[in-house]
């Protein structure tokens, strides 16, 4: 807990998480509100409003989670953090748990706070909550956010500055695994195993019109919730190879 | 107590420390003396468990930095002004260090006193003048009431009236009985501020010692004297003192006999002088003459 306390204080007394949330927020909601005012009235559905949480938003929150450390690295607070704790695996673990949490919250205020705006600009629509799979289509958002940051932290504890952070994995989330999927025949079955796209995966609202949904046309072999542990599971395991990496090299 | 067993670490090929021993001790100031590149930063990063030695321990009181529970309640360390995130104030700074060792929170402006610093608690790191920065981090250092002190180049880039503050408070906490670490590449800085030395070059230990010790042995007296007869005069003087040779002008360089008696000497044995001059080393060129050899880069 005292360690929860430490990286709270770190991450609120500088100022990036909020510039990242607001930015976040702007462009997650933002995003839906152009949508929802170029579509007919009437027209809006539940998967047009979470375009702006689920793609341009969750590239904010990695960027977010992965300054959260590099910012470490490149002040060299750092190591006035391990002086302060000498068990690196606990500190660094503190520290994600803490920006994942922050970062499902967030989720979860993108989301619904999307939803609720289309619902507002859009009257017409039907954008009822009904069905199981509109609830994990907007209150998954937040889970998502929560294991991006877990995978953007551990990149960010291997590579160690901002820059190299942000562009793998802006470059990894935005552009490489989509772009696997031009490659014939087995880029679409390799993309059935890429973290990113399980975790549209398990954002996918199913039936309806296919092409409103990113992951579309992609053969997944797993449920919808086994796409969300695989994607949680690599965040994990490239977390864990982090924290082996982080409590090794000299710092 | 700080003890260093055959601490070693290398970076590939690089010895950056190289089989190094030695024991800080309690209610003194130590000072780590060697030029830049010696290897004292390396060291003080082992001590503190940043860095892995290559091979050999370093110890705080018989523990591993790293196995303390609460480190910075037992050891202060100011290693670089720096580490501090330009965008935190202050006290934000320390707030998030004392919460992690259990400190009530109430010290943080205690220290901020006692560095002087209260005016500018609340004013971002990042802004701060390298005195102020320093300020800071021995802010940081004190902040758990530690036994154990260690500060790397604390005067670097201060004004005199910093330097002497930053002198003073080290007496102080040495006073208290703790253990004080400071580094430093000017031995004319040391030999105001430390009791002990520990001296080293090219990561090697040249000289563990007091500091008058060191003082008195490194800027001993000595008389060169040059003369024809250079190898006959040798043989005579020999009897009485030390006598080596300047390797650069071939003069003999004598120790234990004053100037007076030298010319005396050479008078009864009918020997011509060239030069009969007593010299007296400063703290500087004594340092330089015994860390040359370990310096790292040389002007040529």
């Amino acid at each position: 807990m005292t360690l929860l306390a430490v990286e709270r204080i770190k991450l609120f007394s500088t100022r990036s998480p909020y510039w990242c949330t607001a930015l976040a927020l702007v462009l997650g909601v933002g995003l839906t509100a152009i949508i929802a005012g170029t579509t007919e009235n009437g027209q809006m559905s539940v998967g047009l409003t979470q375009f702006g949480s689920s793609q341009l938003a969750l590239a904010v929150v990695l960027v977010m989670s992965a300054l959260a450390v590099t910012t470490e690295y490149r002040f060299n607070t750092i190591r006035a953090t391990f002086l302060a704790v000498p068990s690196r695996t606990s500190a660094l673990v503190a520290k994600t748990a803490v920006v994942a949490f922050i970062a499902a919250v967030l989720g979860e205020i993108i989301a619904f706070g999307s939803w609720g705006l289309a619902k507002v600009m859009s009257p017409a629509s039907d954008l009822a909550i009904n069905t199981g799979a509109e609830w994990r289509h907007i209150a998954g958002v937040g889970l998502l956010y929560g294991i991006g940051a877990v995978l953007a932290i551990a990149v960010g504890i291997l590579v160690r500055q901002t820059a190299g952070a942000v562009a793998i994995l802006l470059v990894w989330n935005m552009l490489l695994e989509g772009l696997i999927g031009i490659i014939p025949k087995v880029g679409v079955k390799i993309q059935a195993w890429l973290p990113f796209q399980n975790a549209n995966n398990f954002l996918a609202l199913g039936g309806g019109n296919p092409a409103e949904q990113p992951g579309a046309g992609i053969d997944f072999k797993l449920s919808q919730w086994g796409s969300l542990a695989y994607f949680a599971g690599i965040a994990i395991a490239l977390l864990v190879v982090a924290l082996v990496v982080a409590k090794r090299r000299d710092a | 107590m700080i003890e260093a067993v055959r601490l070693r670490k290398h970076y590939g090929r690089t010895k950056a420390v190289d089989d190094l021993s030695f024991i800080v001790k309690p209610g003194r100031v130590t000072g780590f003396l060697g030029p830049n590149g010696a290897g004292k930063s390396t060291t003080m990063r082992m001590i503190l468990g940043l860095d892995t030695p290559t091979s050999g321990d370093v110890t705080i009181d018989g523990k591993h930095y790293t196995e303390l529970k609460q480190p910075l309640r037992k050891v202060g360390a100011l290693l670089d002004a720096k580490w501090v995130h330009p965008n935190r104030s202050a006290r934000s700074h320390l707030k998030w260090m004392a919460v992690s060792n259990k400190i009530p929170v109430s010290r943080v402006d205690e220290v901020l006193e006692i560095v002087g610093l209260t005016e500018v608690a609340n004013k971002k790191a990042g802004g701060f003048s390298l005195g102020m920065s320093q300020r800071l981090g021995i802010a940081g250092a004190l902040l758990g009431d530690p036994e154990v002190l260690l500060f790397d180049e604390p005067v670097n880039g201060l004004d005199p009236e910093g330097i002497l503050w930053i002198r003073q408070f080290m007496h102080r906490l040495a006073d208290e009985g703790r253990t004080v670490f400071v580094s430093s590449h000017l031995l004319s800085e040391m030999a105001q501020t430390a009791q002990d030395l520990i001296v080293i070059g090219k990561g090697q230990l040249i000289a563990q010692t007091t500091t008058e010790q060191f003082i008195s042995d490194a800027t001993q007296d000595h008389v060169r004297v040059r003369s024809p007869h250079a190898v006959k005069l040798r043989e005579i003087l020999v009897a009485d003192a030390t006598v080596t040779e300047d390797a650069v002008d071939g003069a003999l360089v004598v120790h234990g006999l004053p100037a007076a008696r030298i010319g005396e000497i050479a008078a009864d044995n009918q020997i011509v002088l060239h030069e009969l001059s007593p010299q007296r080393g400063s703290l500087e060129d004594a340092f330089m003459q015994l860390t040359k050899e370990s310096v790292e880069y040389h002007a040529h």
